[in-house]
């Protein structure tokens, strides 16, 4: 019953548009929102602030843009890291080489570099499909890490190839403690998920998951697959550039091209399969997932068995849990952890009586 | 069965609430260690070492002029994401906070290099990391100990000369650097570079893809080549595989130097016969017939309190290094207490200036059973390398055989590059250096 409906009536065309069309979704949005801008900076510490929150907010972002790319345009991808490294060292290079470069502005300039070589990528998706296309991307994963290597200029000729990044300032406020990190970040990646959410439920959005369904009869309803596929090539890739300019700016604060490998790619391809494929929530449930349970088994490991095996076996048996939960839980709900809250609400709606 | 688990678990948390309150006294001293991954099995001995030689010191001293150490591992998977993670959960741990972070990852140590000069965590990193961190006067809270990337590759240099019988008979020969693509292979061009330019010999460079398990090409290429001598700039996988294509490939071992995190028995023992005459670096040597040693198997392994599941790799080169980085804490912590109060745990900033005004000299090392082990160490202000020398083994199959003395780096070259780079840093970053004459 926390969930009944009855009585909330649209009454106009905007209302029956509206993001989250029952109230208690719009206030659990406000408290959600009022909860992680107000409450968590007063509470948290920094280890939550700058080892927890803010990559835990970077991979969602991430997987947004796999979610757009994968999730609704049904094409498959394995160059996010790729395009996160060319956010990365697109910002660097902007604020490096343009005085007085404004820091979103760069972040901004970043993400469109990672779209504008997303794009480039996304070509052989005209004529490719599927697995195919997955390895057409995973070459960009290849060139993008191997041309950010081999052409010094990228790092600013640095010995070792790796960038730091430069300070954070907007406005003359300097960006450098946990908290305001974490609420710049907070910010940037609120703001771009609000933003693709309504793009998904907008015409651009309607024409990818139309694709993503079945092309032909897509084409034949008037929408132009090109279009549509190259748009979600570039609107994936600027949010997993913006993502990978936040990694470097306000987590890591330095990065190297290899930091932008396969592995990270992969571990953002299980983001959006284990949070729910085609659902922004889902993104954040998945990169939650995925960033939070090694390092609670690892705290788990060392406080209640540290003494009573050895380290290493402590440190193999972490990947073993994590990979059989993983297992598990994909055979328990296929559809993610979005499809596990979808079905929560349901619940809920028919709450305290199920039939 | 079921009661008997419970029990067994109840009593392991009780224990561990239990050491928990007896000991106030304590350094605690964070571990951002690996033990799984490409490189896990080089963690586990480095760590290894390094925590058994802490639990020696509590076994046989009681810890520093009676305060205990403790320590916490934190897995990292040679994930720079991860460490930053590490560091930042052992960061406020212990009764003075984490008092020193060594990464073994030159990816981690570029990571936390901003935030242990905000947080005052003094970092050492032990023959690896930002090589011009060495000028103190730039990074007061980095110390790239014993010997730098830049003085070993000149080391390994004038190693190579040593053997053709002069620096001037390098004139005109081909040396190949086979390195590992990262951070840390790429942190040895500047000087192989200058060193070229220097000496008059051709370097080509070889990179291989992480983590280094496929060589072929690479190998081809340097068939091709004819170089006269390939140093091996490797880590973990990488080495093994090294050997192994070379010896496929025909080119003799004879002619490959390795630099220290190439030329432990992790990378020797897989690579089987191929790795038979090849040569590598170290600033520390392998064996088990040092006094150190032979206290830790007494004090510890006895008393099954070790920490290496695999007892034969008690003494290996990896081993052993971790032994150096426990010396050097544990040195650390004693200098730190006589100018801070002894019986008390030190905190970071302490710990720096400890690790600032160390000095280890041939006769501390003889009271430590470690002579011979590692070079002498004279840590000032300026100078946070101290040392910049290596013994060279050579690997006859079964075990690692030092062939020469300790053998210096081009030191006033080196030193130079390092200033010059790291002024550039200051200038980029906004830092003033410090004026050591008005440091004590």
């Amino acid at each position: 019953m926390l969930y009944r409906e009855a009585g909330q009536f649209k009454a106009s065309y905007q209302e029956d548009q509206q993001i989250f069309p029952i109230r208690q979704d719009r206030i659990g949005f406000a408290a959600i929102l009022v909860f992680f801008f107000g409450v968590v900076p007063l509470v948290a510490n920094q280890y939550w602030l700058q080892a927890i929150l803010i990559p835990v907010l970077i991979f969602s972002l991430a997987a947004i843009g796999l979610n757009i790319l994968t999730g609704y345009a049904g094409q498959l991808s394995l160059g996010s890291a790729a395009f996160m490294a060319v956010g990365a060292f697109g910002a660097y290079n902007f604020m490096l080489r343009i005085d007085g470069m404004p820091f979103l502005v760069g972040i901004v300039l970043g993400g469109l570099c990672a779209a504008a070589v997303g794009v480039a990528f996304g070509l052989p998706s005209l004529r490719i499909k599927g697995f195919y296309l997955a390895v057409a991307t995973l070459a960009a994963q290849f060139f993008i890490v191997w041309a950010l290597v081999k052409f010094p200029w990228f790092s600013n000729h640095a010995s070792s190839g790796v960038i730091t990044a430069q300070r954070v300032e907007i406005l003359g406020y300097a960006f450098d403690s946990p908290v305001s990190k974490y609420l710049l970040t907070l910010a940037v990646v609120a703001v771009l998920a609000l933003l693709a959410k309504n793009l998904v439920r907008s015409t651009t959005g309607r024409s990818w998951m139309a694709v993503r369904d079945m092309d032909v009869a897509a084409e034949v309803i008037g929408i132009r697959p090109m279009h549509a596929k190259l748009t979600a090539f570039a609107v994936s890739s600027f949010y997993c550039g913006v993502a990978g300019a936040l990694y470097a700016y306000t987590y890591l604060g330095t990065v190297e091209p290899e930091g932008f490998s396969l592995d990270l790619s992969f571990k953002i391809l299980f983001m959006i399969i284990i949070g729910g494929v085609g659902s922004i929530m889902g993104s954040f449930f998945g990169a939650a997932f995925i960033v939070l349970m090694p390092i609670f088994l690892n705290v788990v490991m060392h406080s209640v068995f540290g003494g009573a095996m050895p380290a290493g076996m402590g440190s193999n048996l972490e990947l073993i849990i994590f990979g059989g939960l993983i297992i598990f839980f994909l055979i328990v709900e296929p559809h993610g952890l979005a499809r596990l809250w979808q079905l929560g609400k349901e619940k809920l709606r028919l709450w305290p009586f199920p039939h | 069965m079921q009661l008997k688990k419970t029990a067994l678990i109840g009593a392991a948390i009780a224990g561990l609430l239990a050491s928990g309150y007896v000991a106030a006294q304590e350094q605690f001293i964070g571990l951002p260690s690996y033990r799984v991954g490409p490189f896990g099995s080089n963690g586990a001995s480095l760590y290894g070492g390094w925590i058994d030689y802490m639990m020696m010191v509590n076994e046989r001293d009681g810890g520093v002029n009676g305060v205990k150490l403790s320590w916490e591992e934190c897995e990292t998977e040679y994930n720079n994401a991860r460490g930053v993670e590490c560091y930042e959960r052992l960061k406020n741990k212990g009764p003075t906070g984490n008092s020193t972070f060594q990464p073994l990852s030159t990816g981690i140590t570029y990571s936390v290099l901003e935030k242990v000069a905000q947080d005052k965590i003094p970092m050492v990193t032990i023959g690896y990391g930002r090589t011009d961190a060495a000028d103190g006067r730039v990074f007061p809270w980095v110390f790239p100990m014993i010997s730098t990337y830049w003085t070993q590759a000149s080391a390994i240099v004038n190693y190579i000369g040593q053997k053709e019988g002069g620096m001037a008979k390098l004139k005109g020969k081909k040396i190949g650097l086979l390195y590992h693509d990262s951070a840390y292979g790429k942190e040895s061009h500047a000087i192989m570079d200058k060193l070229a330019e220097k000496h008059g010999f051709e370097l080509t460079k070889v990179a291989v893809a992480n983590p280094g398990n496929e060589q072929q090409a690479q190998w081809l290429q340097i068939r091709q080549l004819k170089p006269d001598y390939v140093v091996l700039w490797g880590w973990g996988v990488m080495n093994a595989t090294a050997l192994r294509t070379a010896a496929k490939t025909g080119y003799p071992r004879e002619k490959v130097v390795g630099v220290w995190w190439s030329g432990s028995e992790e990378d020797t023992i897989p690579a089987g016969d191929a790795a038979k005459g090849y040569t590598a670096a170290g600033f520390n040597v392998a064996g088990t017939n040092y006094p150190v040693v032979q206290d830790i198997q007494k004090l510890v392994y006895a008393k099954n309190k070790g920490n290496m599941e695999d007892k034969s790799r008690v003494g290996s080169v990896l081993y052993n290094r971790g032994v150096v980085h426990g010396i050097i804490t544990v040195e650390a912590i004693r200098k730190a207490q006589e100018k801070f109060g002894k019986g008390k745990p030190m905190t970071g900033e302490q710990m720096r200036w400890g690790f600032e005004n160390l000095h280890i000299d041939n006769k501390r090392l003889a009271e430590l059973g470690a002579a011979g082990f590692m070079p002498d160490l004279n840590i000032t202000c300026a100078d946070h390398e101290g040392a910049g020398k290596l013994k060279f083994q050579q690997w006859d199959g079964a075990k690692w055989t030092v062939v020469t003395d300790w053998i210096e780096g081009d030191r006033q070259l080196v030193r130079g590059m390092i200033e010059e780079s790291a002024m550039a840093y200051a200038k980029e970053k906004g830092i003033t250096p410090r004026d050591c004459t008005k440091e004590m």
